[in-house]
């Protein structure tokens, strides 16, 4: 049983969804699909446990052996990546009952959730695949699955934003095909371990240049990396907000291992950085990201854009992290990666209870919220307190981090832009939470009076993610070794 | 052990206030102070609640003769504080001035920068809710202006210390000095917490913006702390000296005039925060002393004064100069303890201004710095005439604004009354306060020659305020003057002091007016650019983000192949 959890934590999921299919009833599914859910985070963490010692699994599908036949490699980078969407994905539908309930027709329910277990199926295999074509498989389930759960938004402007997604969404996916297609051609391997023994001494370089390029445009493009993160914006404010607090915490989180893994394992941390200047495209755009959505997020009126925003800005901080291609530097990605994720699924499980009372997140009739929803006001000021990166939260841990890891390296520059941004989340965050805790209504009233708080269903997933990223704030020691020796990993390759 | 050190008592209270039912709350923020109190002489002196995060070394609570003071006027300010706010029944106030007491213990008594970082934002973040939790529309703006420039010096604190640990290998807070650009960074940051010239304006925007009660606590922690951590990092760097100098006459102008009185007293508290630099500069054992006992007591009779001006804004519902007057007849005590602040303010013996103010004008003469000697003796001429007859003469006598107001609530007064009776307390019996200063003081501040100057300082203030007023040239008639070249030629002794008033005002206005002209054009263009339909923010079509990507593409292709 121990030797197949591999398997278990593909197969769970994709096996759960048809039956989903089969059973129909709005609430059995839900309940079904929480259990496969629960289920597949406890094989996450079990291999998590496995490998924590730092040994690696390696389980080929169907008995046939690596190279030829298709296999997972699971070593304590991906385990942790697993666990993060598993976990989010538990939390998140546990919270989804009432938020969903509300919002999309009950006959539709079991699609939904049928949809979000082929998302898990999707991630989570892109996440422990060895295999490179096997990730694009991973990949186009997950998009498919998302493209459908963006559309369950409930006005018809989800359609166009779910459209925009799918149209951005399959160049990017074309082009990590093409790129695999060329790697694939020049070594004549797609098994990723094997890819990295190989590129060195390739006959055709070209190729491999070629393919590297093409991979680099198509991650950049699923991770929503400025200036390629257009689809992401709509996208966030009119799904279901249950869907935007799971991708927010995920979806983006997974194209960036990938990109991590393809660009330090497979290619070699001297072939991205050291010959072809990988940092040269990503950091530029990093900065540009950070800087100028920060800045954009100032000026919105709706809580899902702005967090949707600063959302391109953090995911700048990651890939800041990453384009140092340093110890340091790629300890400070891996661990934003964990703490903005959990960050930010509060806050938009937050933004989802506000509309479950108000159905609206129009932020300038959110004044007084206090008084009238204690519990998600709080749960939202703590963890935008999490997202500014305020001492003894867990944002703190991941930016004192990159910061030390810039100046390590003498970018004293970019240290310091990233301290104006993080200014920046002063004002967005700071206005929100003046509004919430202060002012009196000055604007058209918005029949606001006499909202409760939401139901115990939805404020008990908050608030344990909630608790979880100020652990890690109050103790960054430990989230800061973890991802420490993930960074290790990572920078020395495959074995 | 660290869950028992005052910073760390502060917090856990200031958690119970938010949770508790509204009749304990008050209560608690009086309990709170004495635990903090009672924990830092328990621990006593020494470095305890280390603690060690990825190869940094935390120390959380440093208890020696330098932060020791600090932390116990703190403990006071938070104890009478809490005191003066008791009919406050705004639960955000209660937490955040426990958090905020909590943040600044914390401040003084972190031994390495990290944890002053974490304790320097922390500041930031519980004071503003003292100024939002007026609210009112202005409120919004000034306290998030308050916010950014707090988080901004945070931030240079961040890098500062960031630098200096790569240069030296250490976060240990000692003595930095002006050797690197992180220990540079540093500096500005503590600079913008000390209210620097020119970095001071969020002090004059803020304090009066606060809640009555919430101006009481910001006078006592922020500045404080800062004048706390430049004598721990930099006593004796000679910059210091000058740039006290000029604090502490800079600010004067203003204060004198200036009509909302709240806002001449974080003037006034400015120029003092001057003499506190003066000391740091000067860096001798005498002058550090005199820096940490001036501290001492400039947080108690800025607390008192605050008080007062407080208890008469809850009972007439302003602030302003020339609303007020003539309230002597009803609010005695008030009135009292106002004067007793004003003397103590403007050093007159037996009063704690006199035994603190004095070291560091000794210690300026002592070492040579005759032109900080000079600003200093000045500032106190001008500290006496600006806030100590200015604020009791146009409140309680002056011309008598008709207004009956009752006496301040009981807890008020007797706030008040404990803050005087300290202050008197301090200035009869020097020895209390110069036992627990960092240095053995071998200092006798009563002899003759002393009392005499200060006597005469005061009647020479006294009579310049008495002269101005009779002859119509006091500042607060300034706009009605009419001044040209020929009029200051002929009166020029007299006139000298209101023309450079004016001129300083007038340069000040205008200069004001030029860099809010700029910054407002540029926000507005800022804001264009970055609206929801500006050119940032605006979500390009399928097609525009389909040629970014080939655009893209081509660009990296072309990167990676030549």
């Amino acid at each position: 049983m121990m030797d197949q959890l591999p398997a278990l934590q593909v197969m769970l999921p994709l096996v759960g969804a048809p039956l989903i299919i089969l059973l129909r009833h709005p609430v059995w599914s839900w309940a079904f699909a929480t259990l496969v859910s629960v289920l597949t985070f406890l094989v996450s963490v079990a291999l998590l446990l496995q490998v924590s010692d730092g040994s690696i699994i390696r389980y080929s599908i169907g008995g046939w052996e690596a190279p030829t036949g298709i296999e997972f490699y699971i070593d304590q980078v991906n385990a942790g990546v697993a666990l993060l969407v598993s976990g989010i994905s538990t939390v998140v539908l546990v919270y989804a009952y009432e938020s969903i309930k509300r919002s999309l027709d009950s006959s539709r329910h079991y699609l939904f959730y049928c949809g979000w277990l082929l998302c898990i199926t999707g991630l989570i295999g892109i996440v422990i695949t060895g295999d490179a074509f096997n990730v694009f498989v991973f990949l186009e389930i997950s998009s498919l699955s998302t493209y459908m759960l963006i559309a369950f938004g409930s006005d018809r402007r989800a359609l166009v934003a779910s459209f925009r997604y799918l149209v951005l969404g399959s160049v990017g996916a074309s082009f990590i095909l093409i790129g695999i297609g060329f790697l694939y051609a020049a070594t004549g391997t797609l098994n990723m371990v094997d890819l990295a023994a190989r590129i060195p001494d390739t006959e055709s370089p070209r190729a491999v240049l070629v393919a590297f390029s093409f991979l680099t445009v198509g991650l950049l493009i699923k991770a929503a990396i400025f200036p390629l993160h257009g689809w992401l914006l709509n996208a966030y404010h009119h799904a279901p907000v249950a869907v935007t607090a799971f991708l927010a915490g995920t979806a983006t989180k997974v194209s960036l291992y990938v990109l991590v893994r393809l660009f330090f394992s497979v290619f070699g941390t001297e072939y991205s950085f050291g010959q072809l200047f990988l940092n040269w495209v990503l950091l530029p755009a990093a900065v540009a990201a950070f800087l100028s959505m920060s800045l954009v997020a100032i000026y919105q009126t709706d809580l899902r854009r702005m967090l949707a925003y600063s959302s391109v800005a953090q995911i700048g901080y990651i890939v800041t992290g990453i384009s140092l291609a340093t110890q340091t530097g790629l300890t400070a990605a891996v661990v934003h990666i964990f703490n903005h994720g959990m960050v930010k699924t509060t806050l938009f499980m937050a933004v989802g209870c506000i509309l479950y009372r108000t159905g609206h997140a129009h932020i300038p009739s959110l004044d007084r919220l206090m008084s009238r929803m204690p519990f998600t006001s709080t749960a939202f000021i703590l963890a935008g307190l999490g997202l500014i990166g305020v001492p003894l939260t867990a944002g703190f841990v991941s930016k004192f981090t990159l910061i030390s890891a810039l100046i390590e390296q003498g970018w004293g520059i970019a240290a310091g832009l990233i301290l104006l941004s993080s200014v920046m989340a002063v004002a967005y965050i700071g206005r929100v939470i003046y509004l919430i805790l202060f002012r009196e209504s000055r604007g058209p009233a918005v029949s606001n009076e006499g909202y409760r708080e939401v139901p115990i269903s939805m404020l008990v997933p908050m608030y344990s993610l909630l608790a979880l990223s100020l652990y890690f704030g109050i103790f960054g020691g430990q989230s800061l070794s973890l991802a420490g020796s993930a960074a290790e990993t990572l920078l020395r390759g495959y074995p | 052990m660290m869950a028992f050190s005052a910073p760390i008592i502060f917090l856990f209270a200031s958690v119970l206030v938010a949770c508790v039912p509204a009749r304990f709350r008050a209560p608690i923020l009086l309990i709170t102070p004495f635990a903090g109190l009672a924990s830092i002489l328990w621990f006593g002196m020494g470095t305890h609640a280390v603690v060690s995060v990825q190869g940094f070394e935390l120390i959380f609570y440093r208890i020696d003769t330098l932060s020791f003071p600090f932390g116990v006027v703190f403990c006071i300010a938070a104890f009478l504080a809490g005191l003066y706010a008791w009919h406050v029944r705004d639960v955000v106030q209660q937490v955040a001035t426990l958090g905020y007491a909590g943040a600044a213990l914390g401040g003084v008594f972190a031994g390495d920068l990290i944890t002053l970082f974490i304790w320097w934002e922390a500041t930031a973040i519980t004071s503003v809710f003292l100024i939002f939790a007026r609210r009112t529309p202005g409120a919004m703006a000034t306290g998030m202006r308050y916010l950014i420039i707090q988080v901004l010096s945070g931030v240079l604190l961040l890098a500062g210390l960031l630098l200096h640990f790569y240069d030296t290998g250490s976060t240990t807070f000692g003595n930095l000095g002006l050797v690197s650009l992180g220990t540079w960074l540093i500096f500005i940051a503590f600079g913008i917490k000390c209210a620097f010239p020119f970095l001071h304006n969020w002090l004059q925007d803020a304090y009066p913006a606060a809640t009555i009660t919430g101006t009481v606590v910001l006078s006592a922690f922020t500045t404080k702390m800062a004048v706390y951590t430049l004598a721990r990092g930099y006593a004796g760097t000679e910059v210091l000296v000058y740039i006290g100098s000029v604090m502490a006459i800079f600010t004067l102008f203003f204060a004198v005039i200036e009509n909302d009185l709240r806002r001449v007293l974080a003037y006034s508290l400015n120029s003092q925060l001057g003499f506190m630099v003066v000391g740091v500069g000067i860096g001798t054992e005498l002058a550090l002393n005199g820096t940490v006992a001036h501290a001492f007591s400039s947080v108690l009779y800025k607390s008192l004064l605050f008080m007062t001006v407080g208890a008469v804004m809850y009972r007439t519902g302003t602030s302003k100069a020339s609303e007020l007057g003539g309230l002597y007849r009803t609010m005695p005590v008030t009135m009292v303890c106002c004067l007793v602040g004003a003397m103590s303010i403007s050093a007159f013996p037996l009063l704690s201004g006199f035994i603190s103010k004095s070291l560091i004008i000794d210690a300026a003469s002592k070492k040579g710095y005759y032109l900080a000697w000079f600003a200093l003796v000045a500032a106190s001429v001008g500290a006496i005439a600006h806030t100590a007859i200015k604020i009791p003469f146009f409140t309680f006598f002056g011309h008598d604004s008709g207004k009956r107001p009752a006496e301040a609530p009981r807890h008020m007064q007797l706030a008040m009354v404990i803050t005087a009776f300290l202050c008197v307390f301090i200035g009869v019996f020097p020895g209390t306060l110069y036992a627990i200063l960092p240095y053995s003081v071998d200092y006798q501040p009563y002899t003759f020659s002393h009392v005499i100057t200060q006597m005469q300082l005061l009647c020479f203030a006294l009579l310049a305020f008495v002269y101005l007023m009779k002859v119509g040239l006091h500042p607060n008639q300034i706009r009605r003057v009419n001044l040209d070249a020929d009029w200051v030629y002929r009166k020029a002794a007299a006139v000298a002091l209101p023309a450079i008033v004016a001129a300083v005002a007038a340069v000040n206005r205008r200069a004001r007016d030029v860099a809010m002209d700029g910054l407002k054009r540029s926000m507005t263009r800022l804001s264009q650019f970055a609206s929801p339909s500006g050119l940032l923010a605006d979500i390009w079509g399928v097609n525009a983000m389909v040629s970014v990507v080939v655009a893209l593409m081509l660009a990296i292709l072309a990167l990676n192949l030549f």
